[in-house]
């Protein structure tokens, strides 16, 4: 067949040549910990900003708004690469962080960098899944809040966020598991996470495919069944959503 | 029931308009209402009602004319609005109990919060106003495990946890199954009864005639006829609203 010779230099079993593991299994469960630290850490991190974000967004000040409005789509019209470049050499040049060390293997003046463009980058998101949440609310609950004499602010924080919160809770999940592939940038600026331990090892090896395979199973298995497991959350929310 | 003649509340020539005075929705109304009267309005849907009554505390921002309540004309913008929201208690057609909390915490809520009442008085209060409607035994509930008449006696009660001056009624029975109207219009005619000032929007033209004071009928944004139930139901002049009542009743 004319397309014979050109899978000569590749093995179907090449894809799967685990033979690295007992070598290097420590240091690729240690890039999963790390990758699972970058994505939690970074979306707590953002939800905060990104509440703010929302409710600036929903503000009737143009300049509050309008500010809001800039940032969310400065962070989501430019690649998480250049973001996380800018950030990296420009923002935490100025700021030197310590040379420490936690856990073993969490360098903390490459993880903080990482963590603060991931969290940067995903508030602009969050934001908007903030913002939906919120617009969701029954208008008629602001209008009973306000009603009684409580104050807008009142109204948000005891009557209408909470029920925007709960409402987002799904989409916050599926956040953190986009967070979980995105992070995979930060092996670029030498974060020792699972995609970077995969580099490594596919370096120091010569087993060039398989630690990747490895990855991409490891990704796979965390985020297929978290994926899986919010949407039977969102179902039960929805039958439960009766009032 | 008027008790005295003194207006709680004033209208003057109110007038709201959406896209820029594309849509007229009230046109120049006026209107008082006494301390102790019940005032009902009438009208087909789209004549401006809901508006009208939302307008008292506010909820829609008139784009002309002045609201007096107590004396304070609340659409003047450095009015602290809040601070007289308090005493004006609203029921929306659709209850609008906040799922998230329980019927008990749904009526101490702005009590606490306003620092009207201690967490303990409050809830004092709360479990004396569903004993009144008996309905003591759903204070922990959650509002979705609730009947729309239980609902809306619930929304009533945790407007009233206030201690308003006044009450206001958006078809407070508009949402309901026809056999849970009777229970929400007698927990009212209850209300009217111990002299509560109300203004009610509805459709229970059984009702305007039996409980209220003042019955108000209004077309197309303006007020075209008010007076007592039976010169409005018995007698009534302006053709539309002769019109009108053949229709409902």
């Amino acid at each position: 067949m004319w397309w014979s010779n050109l899978f000569t230099e590749m093995r179907p079993s090449d894809f799967l040549n685990f033979s690295f593991l007992p070598k290097y299994a420590t240091a690729f469960v240690r890039g999963i910990e790390y990758t699972l630290l970058l994505a939690v850490f970074s979306v707590l991190l953002a939800v905060i900003p990104a509440l703010t974000l929302a409710l600036m967004r929903l503000s009737k000040n143009r300049l509050v708004k309008g500010i809001s409005g800039a940032y969310i789509a400065l962070f989501r019209s430019t690649p998480m690469l250049v973001q996380l470049s800018i950030i990296y050499y420009g923002l935490f040049y100025a700021i030197s962080l310590p040379r420490v060390t936690l856990l073993g293997f969490v360098d903390i003046s490459r993880f903080v960098p990482g963590v603060v463009a991931l969290a940067l980058n995903s508030s602009a998101y969050v934001a908007e899944i903030f913002r939906a949440g919120i617009l969701a609310v029954d208008a008629g609950q602001n209008e009973a809040a306000r009603s009684l004499g409580l104050s807008s602010w009142q109204s948000m924080r005891l009557v209408v966020l909470p029920q925007a919160i709960k409402n987002v809770l799904p989409a916050l999940a599926n956040e953190l598991v986009t967070m979980v592939k995105e992070s995979s940038i930060c092996s670029v600026l030498g974060m020792a996470e699972m995609m970077f331990a995969a580099k490594t090892i596919a370096g120091s090896t010569g087993i060039s495919l398989a630690p990747y395979t490895l990855a991409a199973l490891v990704y796979f298995c965390i985020n297929y069944p978290a994926s899986k497991g919010i949407e039977a959350i969102e179902r039960r929310m929805r039958r439960g959503d009766k009032h | 029931m008027a008790t005295s003649t003194e207006a709680l509340i004033s209208v003057q020539h109110l007038v709201k308009s959406y896209h820029n005075g594309a849509v007229l929705a009230l046109n120049d109304c006026s209107i008082d209402v006494c301390r102790g009267e019940v005032v009902a309005v009438i009208g087909p849907s789209g004549s401006g009602k809901s508006t009208l009554l939302r307008s008292l505390n506010l909820l829609e921002t008139p784009t002309s004319g002045a609201v007096y309540f107590d004396g304070v004309n609340l659409a003047d913008p450095s009015v602290n609005i809040d601070r007289h929201r308090q005493k004006m208690g609203m029921v929306f057609q659709h209850f609008n109990l906040f799922p998230h909390k329980t019927v008990l915490q749904n009526i101490t809520m702005a009590p606490v919060k306003l620092k009207k009442k201690t967490p303990s008085q409050a809830q004092a209060q709360a479990m004396a106003l569903l004993e009144r409607i008996g309905l003591s035994d759903k204070a922990n509930e959650y509002p979705n495990m609730l009947s729309g008449g239980q609902k809306q006696r619930i929304a009533i009660v945790r407007a009233l946890a206030m201690e308003p001056e006044v009450m206001l009624f958006d078809e407070p029975t508009s949402a309901l199954d026809p056999e849970m109207v009777g229970e929400v219009l007698d927990l009212m005619r209850s209300l009217a009864k111990d002299g509560m000032t109300m203004a009610v929007v509805t459709h229970e033209m059984g009702f305007a005639r039996e409980v209220a004071d003042r019955v108000v009928f209004m077309a197309n944004g303006a007020i075209l006829e008010q007076g007592t139930p039976s010169q409005i139901f018995d007698a009534p002049k302006d053709p539309r609203l002769r019109d009108f009542l053949a229709k409902v009743l």
